[in-house]
């Protein structure tokens, strides 16, 4: 693998997720967390990746990597190796920051002992999210010192550099991240790796049991390490002042990606402007801030989402007296919502600089393009339970789903997706509709969400006895973002066997009284099914058991399995359309000469069709593939 | 060295066009020239639409802006026609003239263009290279190299800042040996494409 090459000076092309793994290693990391979630996935994937590859070989990867069941659990078994003093990483998306947030900010009143790195990978126009809340707050909310890189290279030197940081701080380090980061390509230039540390050792100190008392002890402490941190901040190599062109009193202050597009586009619109590019931005470097604005006369502060440079330096101007104009949100010349780029720094520079924006404005195509959204796949085992609920559900029962491939139940023909708020909610906000409607409501998750938070709210609903449906898709993986595995699942990132937790046996565990358990492929049963529970007063719970599609049909790769399409018999079709219009298999096509078919490529021979089909016009045909 | 080539790749989810951007990325990195490339991962394996920028040389920032590219690579002609503000008129469009039909158009409520539409007004903003990349993969052995024979309609221009061997031996490299031949074939076919087409650098 080329990402484990000890080949010091040799550049490779990684991906920004790629390139904070590699750090990792260069630090010699000990233990790496997560929950996956886009854009964050990659980091995480790649530390599995290897891991596998060792367990395959026989071999000790040197570390030990966990998909934990979430975010607080990846973050409290980080945070346990660190007070042993191994190095530690925990990635996760930002909204993943809510869920581990509790650990968090005690944890930095706690302090850390081995390197601590927490990765927050954001999404600054919720590319594969539900929202885009910037995680900078995070930092300034719990006093975490936080690093931003603009580029996959410096990504990789502040995940190295950032372990040392955190242990001279001892105090785990915010590695904030934007999705064009995570996810952009660059050439990296590769370092030593070193060698873990193994195994560490827990000191006692009764400081650590944060009660009331140690708490008041702690937050002081915190306090002046955040002192320490500023003192760090002032010298750190990733706080630096670019100038472009001639001589200047026009400062820039960016950070993260923002600091691409300005290099760009001031070079392009052949500004001189001098650049504070700030990379440790928690805490910033008051002083080099401050001496920064005295050499201006005009500042623009260009940061994606909320204006939390721009604010600090109009308390430090104020501070100092400067009557320096700073301009960014708060002249309404950038936005605090969705991402950046080049064009977008073009247009405000242009405005505030009054010179040309040499970029032609944007162009919409004339022609109406149809759109392309994302859809569950031809096979998925999801459209069959929907199909099923469909079927089984009176008019007007409440679909409240959760996050994962299924959430793409809410396009057209399905739409079975009616509220959805965050990882776990749907059976929590399933129990508060009970008590507020008399409308039936059944509710979705999949198994990983169900171990990740879907368990609480199932215990809410069975203590009071809240008349809900709510419904495992158990597809044997967590797919959405690439078939990792989950407590559900008989191997763990590192491929190695791991005990299997049954969903039913859970939930039988719960005291709950109507389990029903289905093959979803078995249209009729699953309605039958889905009938029952809706009838029972009470919660109901139905594990809706199928693999993923995407995994069986690696399976039958792998066991060079023949795959089975199926066709239309055009005789019997009678062009009733369910197939399309309820169904909504994408698989299935109109024919320019009219007629509908089945497209063979994208067939993946589930067969379920063949059971919705009134005319039964539909047949398999043993395919070559 | 002193060069900017901006190219943005687009197509359906499962095309292959994260693994063609990525292959260029590798290419120049092989030639030893700088490269800063961007992607959206998200939903790509589900037929959503996709987008990958590939920018090569003096380049600062991985994202193209509107009128600037030099290339669109596209996989689908409607997809290549939706990220038509990134072209100007020295912009050459190669696309794949097979379209993928958005399951959204059999639900109902939208229609898919006309093709020669699609085509007359990519025309009217850039220099427009249709090619049956479908056929010619098929023609190499696996319909699935369509996003190499892209490639190679790609390497076939006079845009990429190294040599079109470099960018074949950096694909090569990275299939299993027994693929290696029909993913040549392949390349070779799409740089026979755009060669066809008339054009010389």
């Amino acid at each position: 693998m080329e990402i484990t090459e000890d080949k010091v000076g040799k550049q490779i092309l990684l991906l920004g997720n790629e390139a904070i793994t590699r750090g990792a290693l260069e630090a010699g990391i000990d233990v790496a967390t997560t929950y996956p979630g886009t854009p964050s996935t990659e980091i995480a994937d790649t530390f599995s990746k290897i891991a596998k590859q060792a367990t395959k070989q026989n071999k000790d990867p040197g570390f030990y990597f966990e998909y934990s069941t979430n975010e607080k659990v990846a973050l409290e078994v980080s945070a346990a190796a660190s007070f042993c003093g191994l190095r530690a990483l925990t990635c996760m998306k930002h909204v993943g920051l809510n869920v581990a947030s509790d650990v968090l900010m005690t944890y930095l009143y706690v302090g850390c002992k081995g390197g601590h790195i927490i990765v927050s990978a954001d999404d600054p126009y919720c590319h594969s999210s539900q929202n885009e809340q910037d995680n900078r707050y995070f930092a300034l909310f719990g006093n975490a010192p936080m690093l931003e890189p603009t580029t996959p290279q410096e990504a990789k030197e502040m995940t190295r550099r950032g372990f040392d940081v955190s242990e001279e701080l001892q105090l785990p380090i915010l590695l904030r991240t934007t999705t064009r980061l995570n996810h952009a390509r660059g050439t990296i230039t590769l370092r030593k790796l070193q060698k873990p540390r193994g195994k560490g050792h827990f000191e006692k100190d009764p400081l650590l049991a944060l009660v009331p008392v140690s708490a008041r002890v702690k937050h002081p402490a915190l306090l002046k390490k955040m002192e320490q941190a500023k003192k760090i901040s002032e010298k750190s190599p990733f706080n630096t002042i670019l100038s472009i062109g001639k001589p200047t009193d026009i400062g820039i202050v960016a950070s993260g990606v923002s600091v691409n597009y300005v290099k760009e586009v001031a070079g392009t619109l052949k500004l001189d402007v001098k650049i504070l590019k700030l990379g440790m931005t928690h805490p910033i470097p008051r002083k080099m801030c401050e001496q920064f604005i005295k050499s201006c006369n005009t500042i623009v502060v260009v940061e994606e989402l909320e204006p939390i440079l721009e604010q600090q330096f109009k308390t430090l101007a104020y501070d100092i007296n400067s009557d320096v104009k700073i301009y960014g949100k708060s002249t309404d010349h950038f936005s605090r919502l969705y991402e950046y780029s080049p064009d977008i720094v073009a247009d405000a520079f242009s405005k505030i600089f009054k010179v040309k924006n040499p970029f032609q404005k944007p162009v919409q195509p004339k022609l109406k393009l149809p759109s392309r959204p994302p859809s569950l796949c031809p096979g998925c085992p999801h459209r069959a339970t929907y199909y099923a609920v469909k079927k089984a559900a009176p008019k007007g029962t409440i679909y409240p789903t959760d996050i994962g491939c299924y959430t793409l139940g809410k396009a057209p023909p399905l739409e079975i997706a009616d509220l959805l708020l965050c990882m776990g909610s749907n059976a929590g906000i399933a129990c508060g509709l009970s008590i507020s409607t008399e409308q039936k409501i059944v509710s979705f998750m999949g198994d990983s969400t169900f171990f990740h938070s879907g368990i609480p709210p199932i215990v809410d609903a069975v203590h009071h006895n809240h008349d809900v449906v709510i419904t495992v898709l158990d597809n044997r993986t967590t797919a959405m973002t690439g078939l990792q595995p989950h407590p559900g699942t008989e191997y763990d990132g590192m491929g190695r066997p791991a005990k299997l937790i049954n969903v039913e046996d859970v939930i039988k565990g719960l005291g709950v009284e109507h389990i029903e358990i289905v093959d979803p492929n078995k249209i009729k049963e699953t309605t039958a099914a889905f009938k029952r529970a809706l009838d029972f007063r009470g919660p109901a719970v139905v594990v809706s058991k199928s693999p993923c599609i995407l995994l069986e049909s690696q399976r039958k790769r792998k066991s060079r399995e023949k795959k089975s399409v199926y066709c239309i018999d055009q005789e019997k079709c009678n062009q009733c359309k369910v197939c399309i219009v309820r169904f909504g298999c994408p698989a299935f096509y109109y024919a320019e000469e009219g007629g509908i078919y089945i497209d063979e490529l994208q067939c993946n021979g589930c067969g379920n069709c063949v059971q919705i089909c009134p005319f039964d016009a539909i047949f398999k045909k043993e395919g070559n593939k | 060295m002193n060069c900017k080539t901006s190219i943005v790749l687009t197509g359906v989810g499962g095309q292959g066009v994260i693994t063609a951007a990525t292959a260029l990325g590798k290419a120049a990195v092989r030639g030893k020239i700088n490269v800063y490339a961007s992607e959206i991962h998200g939903m790509a394996q589900r037929s959503g639409a996709v987008i990958c920028t590939v920018r090569i040389g003096d380049v600062l920032c991985p994202l193209i802006a509107t009128g600037t590219a030099d290339v669109i690579l596209s996989t689908e002609p409607v997809e290549a026609l939706r990220n038509i503000t990134y072209a100007s008129k020295k912009t050459k469009i190669i696309t794949d003239i097979n379209p993928v039909i958005p399951f959204t158009i059999a639900i109902g409520g939208v229609e898919y263009p006309n093709l020669d539409d699609v085509f007359k007004e990519m025309r009217s903003y850039a220099e427009l290279f249709l090619i049956d990349a479908s056929k010619i993969a098929k023609k190499s052995g696996d319909v699935i190299t369509k996003n190499i024979v892209m490639l190679g309609a790609l390497a076939a221009t006079d845009v990429l800042p190294f040599k079109s061997e470099i960018l074949l031996e950096t694909i090569l490299d990275n299939v299993p040996s027994k693929y290696k031949d029909i993913n040549k074939k392949a390349f070779e076919g799409g740089m026979e494409a755009i060669k066809n087409l008339g054009f010389s650098p």
